[in-house]
């Protein structure tokens, strides 16, 4: 049979669910041919035989089966008789054993209320035996040292203790412990009274009391008092021990010792006093803790103050890092301890401290300058021996040498005294930097930047040692040489246009000071024109008093050589006196000097052509000027008529001769000069000549006139001035005809002279 | 501000000046003048009226030669003693010094020509010596007076007619030392007298001979030109000399200065006390200036009167400091009425000033002659008076 493929299902599918033999005779009949269809039958015919004999096979094996089975139940079912008379065997025993069970609970009843009891009381034995033993055990271990123990068994028993205490029998344990318990108390006591006791025993003996039931106030207060006097000792032995020591092991030393015990003294006291009792008694532990905080962070304090002020440490990196240390202790107490900032003392330590640092180097400079000032002084004495061995004798040839020795001599001196100190100065303020090293604590707080940088080096160091130059050598100025007198003026006036700048310059950069700050802080600054115009006025006042005393020198000379003539029995002049020679000399000398030092500066009156002797170095400075006064004044003088001299007077007068001086070689000169003239007028005016001592000061003044012209600013003053000498003799002369001397022999007198 | 100021002016040179100290009621002031032509020497009394301001003179002829030292009487106002160089020509050109009594004639306007000065009496000291620098009155006996003369100090008796010398003391030295002047100390009830001669200030006791009571060896660097008692205040002076300087001394302790100032540019010729406020000194100098100094802290109105010990190096170097700021214009303006200071600078004189002296009439007045015969009469700037009365 080839059936064609049909869909599932199919009505046409003979092993199909749904076949439907109708429809496929039909079909089979209508498509197959007989041959066929005979063939189908056929093949039908023999599946059909093939599962009738399949299904007689499956038959017969379940009946096998089946069979199998009845025979089991009919065996089960003998069995299961077999148990259930067991099972009844057993309910009977259960009863039994029910019944008995019964019987011997019923028994037992009576005795088992006996027994709890009994147990009850063994326990509550077991207990007061040990409270029995309990003042033993507590003095054994008192012997033994034991305390902690003994606090532990004590503070155990004693609610019992406390609520059998009323009991007769239980009044005497009670006695007896407390007894026991007032030895160990005083035991701790004593212990806390030891001066040997180490702090951590002290800590637990504290603890111990406290656990007693001790007042905690009163035992706070014997805390402190015990600890204080540790601490006392401490500090005494800081004190003692300073010698030998510098301030960077100090502190450390210090700080190791005192300031860890102090830690642990807060933290045990913080731990064993506070948060445990009400907030009142607690603020006034707290309070007790702060005054004994404070009052010993106050001595300590001191105490390191004591040592830094006493110890002038030369090194200031030593300083500075002893400083960093304390701050660094100080912060981290801080952290401990935050009732009161100490870092806000230990700040003003350190302030003082650098300010002393800069106190103690302003005293080295101070003394460094003072040094310097000896030895300038020193070496102007030596070659100022030579000079005047020099004087008179040969004059012109030993002139040169000297001055030229002289004027390196003075200008050598000059920058030794000004560098030196520069120099000095700036070395000081690089020490002084370490003060700033930024890995320091206490250098980011911004007073001390600001206090010590302005306070400290600006105003308290650089400032004060300019302060300080002007005001020595103001002091001095009575005291040194004529040429050391010079020398500082010129100092100080090379401070005014260079140093003073250059170190406030400097200090100002290194420590960064803002020049342009805030006005409040530019009251703290002192301006550099300030020290300037203080620098001016010491040059300008030591500069007057080079002058006063170099004019009072020759007016000494002019006055000896005035006063120790007889003017009234004069005889006729023949030369020049040897005293005018010596002034003009003497203010060659003082040119020499000035002219090291000092600009020429410059002239406001003519010159003179009647001045010929000049000198090689004169020659050096150029004249232009030609006036001819030499001639015209000797001519007026000798017509004496008193109307002419008056207006000459009259015109004269209207020149300053003690005009200001000022820093040149010139000005110097003329007030040197003026002085002196105004001497030998004042000196002539108290004598009485005859004609020959008048005409001899003729000779005098003229030669003056004849020398002098060059030295000076304005040559009519000096003319005016010896105009009124020989006025003022000429009225001091007792002669009725006052004669002059003619010119012409003036000239040939003081070509000689 | 610019006070009144009066000016009077002389025909000749002049060196001397003294106040009427008499006459405490008008404010009067007596010249010398000097001339080497003997007749020409004069003294004028010259009187200033307060009110006016202006000036009335009275001209005296003293030709007994040009005047050295003028002193007016403390008792007698018409009294004055004056030391003068006469030049006498024959037989020989020569000069001698005379010391005189003198006493203002009565004028009563009428004569033409100048009446001349009535001779009381002569010091005779020429067998002393022969240069006389001074003759002073005693401060409490007018019947005394006291001539300088070579090394010596000579005591008169002032008789009717004539003055008799009662006692001499004498300096020893080597070279011949002579004073330069000298004066009494109004103290010690006329027992004292102080010289100047070099660089030396010495205070001699008259009672006993040759007693050198102190001495100051070196008062001034250079010569010592004039010294002055603190009138009201015991044991203090000033000098002054050729250093420019003026010194204050408590004579206690004369090892150094109370106070020094460097006021002026030359020689100090001139120092006196006001007499009523003696804070106020009058130095006068031949740079041409008259400088009022207000010293308040030694004066005998200082508060810290007692505090006589102020004798230490600061106070003398801030007295010479101080100079230089006072001839700055931008001085600070000091308003401590106890702070030493000059508080006026007179510049009107156009030669040295030898001579300055307080009116005794009026304690504001203060009176300055210069070589050139201007004599000036200033006042104390009205700030300061106040400060000082107030």
């Amino acid at each position: 049979m080839e059936p064609p493929e049909k869909p599932r299902g199919s009505p046409f599918d003979i092993n199909g669910p749904d076949f439907n033999p109708d429809l496929y005779l039909q079909k089979l009949f209508k498509e197959c041919s007989l041959k066929h269809i005979m063939d189908c039958e056929s093949e039908v015919v023999k599946d059909c035989q093939l599962l009738n004999s399949d299904m007689q096979t499956l038959v017969y094996e379940n009946y096998n089966k089946f069979i199998l089975a009845t025979d089991t139940i009919k065996k089960m079912k003998t069995d299961f008789k077999k148990m259930e008379d067991e099972m009844e065997m057993l309910i009977q025993n259960m009863n039994s054993i029910t019944s008995f069970s019964e019987m011997i609970t019923s028994t037992l009843q009576g005795t088992h209320g006996q027994i709890s009891k009994l147990s009850g009381v063994h326990a509550l034995l077991k207990k007061l035996q040990f409270l029995f033993k309990l003042p033993g055990k507590l003095k054994l271990l008192l012997q033994e040292e034991d305390y902690e123990q003994a606090v532990q068994e004590f503070v155990k028993t004693q609610p019992i203790l406390d609520y059998y205490g009323d009991l007769d029998s239980f009044q005497g344990i009670q006695k007896d412990c407390n007894d026991i318990l007032q030895k160990l108390k005083t035991k701790l006591r004593d212990q806390l009274k030891n001066k040997d006791t180490s702090a951590k025993k002290l800590i637990k003996c504290i603890d111990l009391l406290l656990q007693l039931q001790e007042p905690s106030d009163q035992l706070c207060s014997e805390y402190l008092t015990f600890v204080d006097s540790r601490l006392a000792e401490q500090l005494s032995s800081m004190q003692i021990t300073h010698s030998g020591q510098d301030a960077a092991e100090f502190m450390d030393s210090g700080a190791n010792v005192f300031l860890t015990d102090l830690c642990l003294i807060v933290t045990s006291y913080t731990d064993m006093f506070l948060n445990r009792t009400n907030s009142l008694e607690d603020s006034e532990a707290v309070g007790k803790l702060n005054s004994f905080v404070i009052r010993n962070m106050n001595s300590y304090l001191e105490i390191v103050q004591l040592k830094l002020e006493g110890t002038s440490e030369e090194d200031t990196a030593v300083l500075v890092s002893a400083l960093d240390r304390l701050y660094c202790r100080l912060q981290a107490f801080n952290s401990l301890f935050t009732h009161v900032d100490f870092t806000v003392k230990g700040m003003e330590l350190i302030i003082s401290a650098a300010h002393r640092q800069c106190r103690n180097h302003l005293v080295s400079l101070k003394s460094h300058f003072a040094d310097s000032l000896a030895r300038v002084k020193q070496s102007l004495a030596a070659p100022k021996y030579t000079s005047s061995h020099t004087e008179g004798s040969v004059y012109t040839s030993n002139k040169s040498l000297d001055l030229s020795s002289n004027s390196a001599l003075s200008t050598e001196l000059l920058t030794s005294l000004v560098l030196a100190s520069v120099e000095k100065v700036k070395g000081i303020l690089q020490d002084l930097l370490l003060f700033l090293q930024p890995e320091l604590t206490f250098i980011s707080k911004y007073n001390f930047k600001e206090a010590f940088c302005i306070d400290g080096v600006r105003e308290g160091l650089v400032v004060s040692f300019l302060h300080h130059v002007t005001a020595t050598v103001q002091a001095s100025a009575h005291k040194v040489p004529l040429q050391l007198l010079l020398l500082l003026s010129k100092m100080c006036l090379e401070y005014e246009s260079n140093s003073v700048r250059y170190l406030l310059n400097v200090t100002d950069e290194w420590f960064s000071i803002n020049i342009n700050a805030s006005r409040a802080e530019q009251e703290l600054l002192s301006s550099e024109a300030e020290i300037c115009t203080g620098m001016k006025t010491a040059a300008q006042y030591l500069m007057n008093q080079y002058v006063f005393a170099a004019g009072s020198a020759l007016s000494v000379m002019v006055k000896k050589s005035v006063d120790t003539r007889d003017w009234f029995h004069c005889a006729e002049p023949r030369t020049v006196r040897a005293a005018m020679k010596r002034v003009i000399e003497d203010i060659t000398t003082i040119d020499c000097q000035v002219g090291a030092l000092f600009e020429e500066g410059t002239r406001t009156g003519g010159s003179s052509d009647s001045s010929r002797r000049v000198s090689a170095q004169q020659s050096a400075r150029s004249y232009q000027h030609h006036s001819r006064w030499g001639t015209s004044a000797a001519s007026q003088v000798s017509n004496v008529s008193l109307p002419a001299a008056a207006i000459n007077k009259i015109f004269s007068q209207n020149i300053d001769i003690f005009a200001p001086i000022q820093f040149s070689r010139i000005s110097i000169l003329t007030g040197i000069i003026n002085i002196t003239l105004k001497a030998l007028l004042e000196c002539v005016r108290l004598k009485t000549f005859n004609k020959y001592g008048l005409q001899q000061v003729q000779v005098d003044t003229h030669y003056l006139k004849i020398y002098l012209w060059r030295f000076v600013a304005d040559e009519t003053v000096i003319r005016n001035l010896l105009d009124e000498v020989v006025r003022s003799v000429t009225n001091r002369c007792i002669d009725g005809d006052k004669q002059l001397m003619e010119h012409g022999i003036l000239e040939i007198i003081c070509e000689k002279g | 501000m610019k006070e009144d100021i009066a000016i009077y002016g002389l025909e000749y040179k002049a060196r001397t000046l003294s106040a009427l100290t008499a006459d405490t009621d008008s404010v009067g002031f007596l010249i010398g003048t000097q001339s080497l032509v003997m007749s020409n020497n004069q003294v004028h009394i010259v009187q200033l009226n307060e009110e006016t301001n202006d000036m009335s003179a009275k001209i005296y002829q003293h030709d007994a030669g040009e005047i050295w030292s003028l002193i007016s009487s403390p008792y007698d106002a018409s009294l004055l003693v004056t030391c003068y160089n006469s030049v006498v020509t024959s037989p020989e050109l020569q000069c001698t010094m005379g010391s005189s009594l003198w006493r203002l004639p009565n004028d009563d306007g009428t004569s033409e020509s100048l009446l001349p000065l009535e001779k009381v009496c002569d010091f005779d000291f020429l067998s002393h010596g022969p240069e006389v620098k001074v003759t002073a009155f005693h401060p409490t006996d007018q019947t005394k007076l006291a001539s300088v003369v070579e090394n010596k100090i000579l005591l008169w008796d002032l008789g009717k007619n004539s003055a008799k010398l009662t006692s001499e003391t004498v300096m020893e030295g080597k070279g011949q030392p002579k004073f330069y002047s000298g004066k009494f100390n109004p103290q010690q009830s006329g027992s004292q007298f102080a010289t100047l001669n070099e660089t030396f200030v010495r205070g001699w006791d008259l009672r006993a001979q040759s007693s050198q009571v102190w001495v100051i060896q070196e008062a001034h660097s250079q010569f010592v030109r004039d010294l002055d008692f603190n009138p009201n205040r015991q044991h203090f002076l000033g000098t002054c000399g050729d250093d420019g300087k003026s010194k204050f001394w408590d004579m206690r302790n004369l090892t150094k200065p109370v106070i020094t100032r460097s006021d002026h540019a030359h020689w100090v010729w001139s120092l006196r006390y006001n007499h009523y406020h003696d804070q106020l000194i009058a130095t006068s100098s031949s740079d041409m200036k008259v400088i009022l100094t207000c010293l308040s802290s030694i004066s005998s109105e200082s508060s810290y009167n007692q505090a006589d010990d102020i004798l230490d190096e600061d106070v003398e170097n801030m007295g010479d400091l101080d100079v230089k700021n006072s001839n700055k214009p931008s001085e600070s303006i000091k308003s401590d009425k106890n702070v030493d200071d000059v508080i006026a600078t007179f510049e009107e004189h156009e030669d040295s000033v030898y001579c300055v002296e307080w009116s005794s009439a009026d304690p504001w007045i203060v009176a300055s002659l210069s070589y050139d015969g201007r004599l000036l009469i200033n006042h104390v700037p009205k700030a300061e008076k106040y400060k000082i009365i107030l």
